[in-house]
This record gives structure tokens, sequence and C-alpha cells, in this order.
């Protein structure tokens, strides 16, 4: 009875198996086929109208086919990360950006695209800006991203209500001036604050502005041999700065507030000014904004720098064990080129063009009159952002809101939550950057 | 009061009801706890059908901050999801509907067979077994992650829907067998005494007695399986790309931090929660008796 018992369970089991693997035999397959792209990238809007015109004109022209993966930002970077340094081949490309690009190429984990630009003169790189070419090239000169778009930070705000107030903003505006047209116009409509800045913990939310605060302050994150300089009386004046405007004249709810609160927020007119990324721009002129045309545009405010604007761009990247580089650049060259720019423009509207990486769009009469309000000041923000030396003294590092190494994101993010909880009201900015230069140590320790 | 002779009960009429008075015989909680239940009911549905709302509406009133209540309706999210939007829903609902099926149809298989070795004819040290079974469950799902990812990677199994299946396979199985469990061992044993000296077999009885009798706890069981793998995500994020990914995977991606989604991710997941509810209403009668079944042990 035991044996027939046990062959029967035996029997039924494989059964089961055979059954399961046969079925879905088909479904599978992590392999390259001939023909297909295979893209990871980021679930920002300009990527959603990407893959939405990518089987009508790519596919139709050339033949690949164009599988995506799209997530959220953070998801993104946790697959990414998983990606590249297993290097699965699970993808052929995946959107990356000016912080991962570099270092990500040092660690031989990027195909180089430097062949495939110089010898493809329909892409025309010269027309890409210098600046963006600059911080996706790696160590060894090579290019190892292209953009897609790009971003600098500048200031916006609303002219109605300045004007109401009697204040003007200078085309290139002090802290000092924007903090007291904060006080200024904070409450000047009811319900309405003076400024909208990001207070949302990660390196890449309130990180990313308040860096941009520091280096015009004259503060680092390091000098130029890694001495963490996170407690100097710079990034503390400037982090005191940041901390006390958005308390006292900021948005409701700061602690929680990234880019898309605060783009709610001054498009309902909960706020008069906001500083940050030059590609919101595109969606306050957007048709049906209630705010469109009510905006004016100044460069990124200063102290103690020519300007403070920070450089950021969503690009592509080619992963090394790709065995597929050629479509895949095919794909990333027609991504970012002159062509997908006027095929947006012509099909979806030129405010949704994916902007701020190429000159020649700036000179497009067509995206110049759609984008009159704010074309020249997001050019004029990109042009002048200096990934290289975006401080008062040299930096180990290229990158302007960030430090462009892989431990910034725990360093940046750990002391973006003890910043955050200043925001809140719960603990002092003492002691956030005291913490912050005890972490910022660990880190320069690998590195001196 | 257990050995009270029923004779001498003052109560013996009211033991004895007539069928028609046994309605109201039935015992009833107060009003009070009547409105408690609905009101705790109430607000573990409030979320749903808050998302059914929001699904409804435009992005605009969705992302507005305060609720719109009387906002006018639209079904515009609905038809993006299907057909307007860039990516294409059905691979992924279907690649969910193969892993979630084929994986709850592999853990009844080995589930069933094992709870019976383990409670009509318990092999030697069975409760070691069972608590072997259970100790599985103990690792955090995340601390196991990246083992597996390699082990995938190695295999050229990423992006298969196959190591989906086996995956959710192994991480049922422990809560069928537990559950299967018990639900054998509510078929009294004079039953499958009478079916031997019948000279019926393993399969006989399997398929005669355990099958028809704990089909309520199978229909439980498989329910509760195909939930867990319907809605994995962690794995499926980790696991899938282009080719294999999931229904919750490409829910995720409505998520964006830059732009209005909650409309568009709340008609998502209510396309996506609906094949779940509909095998919840389908099994719901046999569910009952299922759940009923164990609760009165």
């Amino acid at each position: 009875m035991r044996m027939r018992s046990q062959r029967a369970l035996i029997g039924l089991a494989s059964i089961a198996v055979i059954a399961t693997t046969a079925a879905c035999g088909g479904a599978g397959g992590g392999g390259s086929s001939k023909g297909t792209v295979r893209v990871l990238m980021v679930n920002n809007p300009q990527m959603v109208d990407l893959q939405k015109l990518t089987a009508a004109n790519f596919t139709k022209d050339t033949g690949i086919k164009v599988k995506f993966t799209v997530l959220p930002e953070n998801d993104l970077r946790d697959k990414a990360s998983q990606e590249f340094t297993n290097q699965s081949n699970q993808y052929d490309v995946a959107t990356l950006s000016n912080f991962e690009i570099p270092f990500y190429s040092n660690n031989g984990w990027l195909a180089s695209m430097q062949g495939y630009s110089d010898k493809d003169t329909s892409f025309d790189q010269a027309d890409v800006f210098p600046s963006m070419s600059k911080s996706l090239t790696g160590k060894d000169g090579k290019i190892y991203g292209e953009p897609f778009y790009g971003e600098s930070s500048f200031l916006m705000y609303r002219k109605d209500v300045f004007k109401k107030a009697g204040i003007s903003m200078p085309e290139k505006p002090t802290w000092d001036q924007v903090a007291a047209a904060a006080a200024k116009v904070d409450g000047a409509e009811p319900g309405m604050k003076g400024i909208c800045l990001r207070g949302q913990p990660g390196w890449g939310e309130v990180m990313a502005p308040l860096t941009t605060v520091v280096n015009t302050f004259g503060g680092t994150w390091f000098e130029k041999d890694w001495t963490p300089k996170v407690d100097a009386p710079e990034f503390k004046a400037a982090t005191n700065f940041y901390v006390n405007l958005v308390r006292k004249h900021g948005e409701a709810g700061a602690p929680q507030s990234g880019f898309t609160e605060c783009l709610n927020a001054l498009t309902q007119g909960k706020v008069a000014m906001w500083y940050d990324a030059t590609s919101a721009a595109g969606s306050l002129e957007a048709s049906g904004s209630p705010v469109a045309g009510k905006i004016g545009y100044a460069q990124a405010p200063v102290k103690d720098t020519k300007s403070a604007g920070w450089l950021y761009a969503w690009s592509w990247a080619i992963e090394k064990k790709s065995k597929n580089t050629d479509n895949a650049w095919k794909f990333v060259s027609w991504a970012s080129s002159k062509k997908y720019e006027e095929l947006v423009g012509k099909e979806l509207g030129w405010s949704r063009v994916p902007a701020g990486k190429r000159a020649s769009l700036y000179a497009n009469p067509a995206y110049q009159k759609a984008a009159g309000a704010f074309a020249q000041p997001t050019l004029t923000a990109i042009e002048n952002a200096n990934p290289v030396d975006p401080g008062v003294q040299p930096r180990p590092t290229v990158g302007v809101q960030f430090v462009d190494i892989p431990e910034f994101t725990d360093l940046g993010t750990r002391v973006s939550q003890y910043i955050s909880s200043a925001i809140a009201g719960k603990g002092s900015v003492d002691d956030a950057l005291k913490r912050g230069q005890g972490l910022a140590e660990t880190v320069a320790d690998k590195y001196r | 009061m257990t050995t009270t002779d029923p004779a001498t009960t003052n109560d013996a009429p009211v033991t004895r009801p007539t069928a028609t008075r046994r309605p109201r015989r039935r015992p009833r909680g107060s009003a009070i706890t009547g409105l408690a239940a609905w009101a705790v009911g109430f607000t573990f549905v409030l979320p749903v059908l808050w998302m059914a709302l929001t699904s409804l509406h435009t992005e605009a009133d969705a992302g507005a901050g305060r609720p719109q209540v009387f906002a006018s309706l639209t079904f515009a999210n609905y038809s993006d999801f299907f057909s307007g939007g860039g990516a294409d829903p059905w691979p992924p609902i279907i690649n969910s509907a193969t892993a979630a099926i084929l994986s709850t149809l592999l853990v009844l298989v080995l589930a069933v067979p094992a709870a019976y070795a383990l409670s009509v004819k318990p092999i030697e040290k069975w409760t070691d077994v069972m608590f072997f079974f259970l100790s599985t469950k103990m690792l955090p799902m995340v601390a196991g992650l990246l083992p597996v990812y390699l082990i995938a990677q190695k295999t050229g199994l990423l992006d298969n829907i196959t190591f989906l299946i086996l995956i959710y396979t192994a991480m049922n199985l422990p809560i069928a067998v537990w559950m299967m469990r018990s639900f054998l061992a509510e078929i009294p044993p004079a039953l499958f005494e009478a079916a031997e000296i019948d000279g019926a077999g393993l399969v006989t009885i399997l398929r005669k007695i355990v099958v028809p009798l704990s089909a309520p706890g199978m229909a439980a069981t498989a329910l509760i399986c195909f939930i867990f793998s319907w809605n994995e995500l962690l794995f499926a994020k980790s696991l899938t790309g282009t080719v294999a990914g999931t229904a919750p995977v490409f829910l995720t991606s409505f998520v964006t931090s830059q732009g209005l989604f909650l409309a568009q991710v709340s008609a998502a997941a209510i396309v996506v929660s609906l094949p779940v509810l509909i095998a919840g209403f389908a099994a719901q009668d046999k569910l009952v008796q299922g759940l009923s079944l164990g609760a009165v042990k």
C-alpha cells in the first residue's frame, strides 16, 4: 500500500510539472531576437509620448520592433541598477541620467556610442548642448549616453500677483531678493503662500534644489580631495536659509512636497513662486492650465556664484552585454533626433517636445512661437549650468545638484530625511548636518 | 451543563421550536452591533469605492486635492486603458492569468496528496514536516530576492513566465498544505477505512472521497493561492522584463513623478482587480463553506 501510494504521488507531481512546462513553453524566453530592441524607461510624460509614437513611426520605417518596460522613477532606478550591475541582458537600452552614466561607464557596464555618433552624421552630435554631452562622457573621453530631454532649474513666478504687489523680478535674482519677495506676496491672494520649494526626502527631491543653494552660498558636499564639508558654515547657512524660507513662506505640507505637489500648488494658485526644473514650464503653459500666460521665468537665484541652475538629462544608455547594439543605436538616434522633436511638435503639440538638448530646437520658429514664454529662459539656464565647476571651489566629480558617486544616493537620501524633518519642525538643521558630516566621512574614506 | 438531562430542563419546548417559529428564534445581534458591523465593513470598502469613483473622473478633478464627489463622470480612463495609452494591457493580464492559474493548479496537485499524507495517514513525525513547511514562510521574501534573481539569471530564466509559476507555486505551497490538512482532518476516518475495505487504492480514494468531500476547502485554498499569485509584485518586478511582465508590474507603470496620474491608475487598478473579484464571487458559496469548516474546529 505504501509503495503504491508513493508511486501515485510521484506520478501526480510529474504530470503537473510536465503540463505546466508544456503550457508555457512558448510564453517565456529572455533571449534577444533579431529586429527587436528591449527598452527600460522611466514613466515621465515625454517617454509615454515616445511609447505611443514608436510603432507607427520607428517600427514602420525600420522594421525593428521595440518592447518597453515603463516604471516610476524610483522603481526604474532599482531595476536599472540590478540590470546593469549583473549585466543581465534583459534590456538593450535604458533611460539613465547624467548621474548614473559617468560611473556606470567607468564600471564597464555601458556600450560606448562614440563610434556610432561619429559615423552617423544625420544625428548631428554637435547640435547637442556641449554641457550635456560632457556630462554623459566617461573617464575615457567617449560618449556613453545620448540625452532624450534635458533640464536646468529656474524660478517661476506669477507675473500678475507680483505686479499687483508692486514687485519687479530681475532676470537673474539673488536669493535675498527672492526671500524678500516671498515675504511680500505671502497671502497676496486668499490661501496663497510665497514660494514652493521641495521638502520631500530623497537625493533627487529636496536635496536637488537645496544643493544648488549650497553651491551658490559657497558650500559643497566634498572638496576636491574628498574632505567632507557638510557641517561647514556655508553649507549650514544655505540649509538654514532654505529651511527657514520654506517654513515661513513655503507651501502647505512642505515636508511631503515634491515636483508634482509644487506643480499642482502653482497651477491652483496656492503659491506665487516656485523654484524647480525648467521642464515644468511645458505643463504650466499647456492649454487648459489656469495659469497659462501668467507665469514669468527668471534664472536660478544666486548668491556667490554667477549661475546656480542644475543640469539633468534623462538619457539613453546601451548595456555592454547587449548583442543588439546596432539596432539599439538606431532606436536611440531616432528618439534623440531632430526628426523626432519635429514629429512630436506636429503630432502632439510643440509644448510636449522633449526639449532642452539640441540648440536647433530653440532656433525653430514653430517651437519659439509655442514656447515663447519659457524657451529663452530655459536655453539660458541650460547653457549657463556648469556641471564641472558649479560652486566656488574645485570639485572631485562632475555634477551640479549631486556628487557623482554611487554612494551619493544613500548619503543624499539620509541627509535629506533629517532636513525634511527640520522642515517639519522636528529637529534642527545643525543636528541634521552634524549627522550628515558623519555619513559623508564614511563615504570619503572610500575615495581618499 | 452538558450533562443535564434534556427532559428535566425548563426550556425544553424552546429547544424544539416549530418550523414557523424558527426564523424568529435565530439569535440576532442588537441594532448597535449591526450598525458597528456595517460601519467597519463600510470603512474597509470605502477606499475601493473611492478608487472606483476616482477612476471615473478627469485627471484634473482627481488631482484637485479636496474630494470631488459630484464632479462629472467619464469612461475615458477605461477606454484609454484598453486602447488609447501607449502600452497594450493584454499581454500583462494574460501573463498574470497564466502565472496565477497554472501555479494554483500546481499547488493543489501537490498540496492535496501532501495534506493526505499529513492528516489521513500521518507519516512519522508529521508535526515536524508541518513545521518545516511553515518555517519556509519565516524568511522575509525580500531576503530571498537576490539569490532567486541570480539563479534565474544563470539559468536563463529571467523574464520567463515559467519561472514565475515555479516561484509562486513554491511560495503558496506551505499555506495550501496547512489549509488542506485542516480540511482533510474534518473527513471522518471511517470513510477511508470503508473505502479501503472495498478495495479502493490511493488514487481512487483521492478521487472519490478526498476531492468531493474537501471541495469547499480546495476552493478556499485555490482562491487564496490565486489571489496571492495574481497580486504578487516584488518578485514579478525583479524577475520579468519586456516579455513576462505581470499585471501588478504594469499597474506601477502608470505612476509618474511628473504630472497627474491618479484617475488613470485608479481605472487600471479597477480593471486589474476584476478577475480576483470575479473569482471570489464565483467561489463564494464554496468559500463560505470552506472557511467556516476550518473555523468551527
